[in-house]
């Protein structure tokens, strides 16, 4: 099957300019994964707290202090409300990061006494992953799981790595990079069944807000939260520490002994105001807005698969977030997308992309070769994207990728049906 | 970090892009074919030479890769037209990297440019030393190495 002739210099020509609709400003954010436009309403439940109400909520012993003390314990309610806890049961801290550091090492070294083995996922986000390695070298055993295919950890597994020196588990709720949903509930119940003394703890930042979690029905003890990801501000996350039964574990920062002496330092009140704010909106929306997400999800994933052929989507369909999708088209490397993509933000697997020229641990972990983590893109919808957004995103990509794949070597020995994985490459 | 207007210039205009395969006029025999990296790596480069009276007259490329990689094949195919072997044997990496303005973490593209340059002369080499005279059949260049066709990339 020899490569048809080609017309007078097709790839002279400039980049096709693809019409930008009605309605559609440019540039376009589709990357809700890695962070979200604060909503106009939670703006404004902030603003009264930084020239008005700005008093240290600490302060005791006047009316600047309990107005702000109040907006707090508001805002503590409006957060648990959403996991299905207690106020009295969320530790504020400085995003999901400190508060899975927190956790995992706070938990670790309460517990040193009871155990010293720990169980995760290959998966997770590196602030549980390079916490995880930290204690290793504190004398810590870590194993980390690998999950199947889809993305998924099972109950089973996680109880056949369980020892009686296990004294925490940590598993994400939702992936940030697939948005697969690992099954929490079967896996909570399953921990606990094997030995009650074993903390759960779950990353839930992904998840918390977008699909229904409830605290008490997935057996946590522990999950980390952020508002960022929440269309809320950044720097502002919390951790929620069950109480009953109480769960102990030991700070990170000391001075003062704020949050039940789990996490000393003043509070950022318009920050706090703010995160309250967004989770309130979430709860009311969730229902109307996981509908709203999956259903312009599908209407990209199908415009994109019926258009292109050698298309293949990483992690579950089934058991994934509804804004989420992580799709490599092959014969195109990740990063030359992104470029061909110059005024849509999305975000990729490839080495190019990372600092590190590492190709997505994540995908990795699940069995994805390298060559099609080269390829990955994610798309990332969420609550201010548009049909008309999405319609004109299929466009771009359809014809970015048809265009890199005129320049793409591999590409071209495909379709002359040439066996790419049996030629001898020398990599440099 | 911003990508480089240079960068995205060879992206949006590239030169050069395509194979000599379908070139009806063109001979094997004058063409020499360097295919480096991998696509494991995320980094694949062929580049094409058509050399007649010693010089390079003709070059063309095909990438995958990302934007400074699509870029420095590009630049390096503009480059080496015009030139001796010789000369284009000496084109050193480090011109690429000037050219496109290529930030550290993207040196190593420029570097395989460099490679496929040399690659794409010594096949071209390897193929008049092996005697392939004008006129001979047309051969594929693109066989899997296993069919003992001369795919490897010289170092």
């Amino acid at each position: 099957m020899a490569v048809q002739a080609q017309s007078p210099n097709p790839m002279q020509q400039k980049s096709i300019a693809i019409p930008v609709p009605e309605g559609v400003k440019l540039p376009i954010f589709m990357d809700n994964h890695s962070t979200t436009a604060v909503d106009l309403r939670v703006v404004q439940a902030m603003l009264p707290f930084f020239t008005q109400h700005y008093g240290n909520a600490a302060s005791r012993n006047h009316s600047f202090g309990w107005t702000a003390e109040a907006a707090v314990d508001n805002a503590r309610a409006q957060v648990a409300a959403l996991l299905g806890g207690d106020a009295k049961e969320i530790v504020w801290t400085s995003g999901a990061t400190e508060a899975n550091n927190l956790a995992i090492k706070g938990a670790a070294s309460f517990l040193r006494k009871q155990g010293n083995h720990i169980i995760t996922v290959e998966t997770e986000h590196k602030s549980v992953l390079d916490t995880c390695k930290r204690l290793q070298r504190e004398g810590f055993e870590v194993t980390y799981l690998t999950p199947a295919k889809d993305g998924l950890v099972s109950p089973e597994q996680v109880t056949a790595a369980m020892t009686d020196k296990t004294i925490l588990v940590t598993i994400m709720l939702a992936n940030n990079e697939i948005g697969v949903i690992q099954p929490i509930e079967a896996i909570g119940a399953a921990i606990k069944a094997r030995n009650p003394k074993t903390l759960f703890h779950t990353d839930a930042v992904q998840g918390f807000g977008k699909i229904a979690f409830d605290v008490e029905k997935a057996r946590v003890d522990l999950a980390s939260v952020t508002a960022h990801k929440l269309y809320g501000p950044k720097g502002i996350g919390a951790l929620w520490v069950r109480r009953k039964p109480r769960v102990r574990i030991d700070p990170l920062i000391d001075g003062g002994g704020h949050e039940r002496g789990m996490r000393s330092g003043t509070l950022p009140v318009p920050l706090i105001a703010g995160f309250g704010k967004a989770a309130e909106l979430a709860r009311q929306e969730m229902d109307e807005e996981q509908y709203r997400l999956a259903t312009l999800r599908d209407r990209l994933y199908r415009g994109l698969t019926t258009r292109l052929t050698e298309t293949y989507v990483n992690g579950s369909l089934e058991h994934r977030l509804p804004g989420n999708l992580n799709i490599s088209f092959a014969f195109v490397e990740g990063e030359s997308l992104l470029m061909a993509l110059k005024d849509v933000a999305v975000s990729s697997g490839s080495a190019c992309t990372s600092a590190s020229l590492e190709p997505s641990y994540v995908l990795r972990a699940l069995g994805v070769g390298d060559e099609l983590a080269h390829t990955s893109i994610r798309f990332g919808i969420g609550r201010f994207n548009t049909e008309a957004e999405i319609d004109y995103v299929v466009e771009l990509v359809v014809a970015s990728v048809e265009r890199l794949r005129t320049l793409s070597p591999l590409w071209e020995m495909h379709q002359e049906g040439i066996d790419i994985a049996s030629i001898q490459w020398t990599p440099h | 970090m911003a990508y480089s207007d240079k960068v995205i210039e060879h992206y949006e205009n590239p030169r050069n892009v395509g194979t000599f395969k379908t070139e009806a006029e063109v001979d094997a025999s004058e063409v020499g074919t360097g295919l480096v990296g991998a696509p494991a790596c995320g980094d694949v480069m062929r580049l094409e030479i058509r050399v007649k009276d010693g010089l390079i007259a003709d070059a063309k490329f095909k990438t995958f890769g990302c934007g400074s990689a699509i870029a420095s094949s590009s630049l390096a195919t503009e480059m080496i037209k015009g030139m001796t072997l010789d000369q284009a044997a000496q084109i050193k990496n480090t011109q690429i990297v000037e050219e496109l303005n290529l930030p550290p973490v993207k040196i190593h593209c420029s570097v395989l440019a460099e490679d496929a340059i040399k690659a794409a002369i010594e096949d071209y080499k390897k193929k008049r030393a092996a005697g392939a005279a004008p006129g001979s059949p047309r051969e594929s260049v693109s066989k899997p190495a296993a069919a003992g066709s001369s795919q490897e990339s010289g170092r």
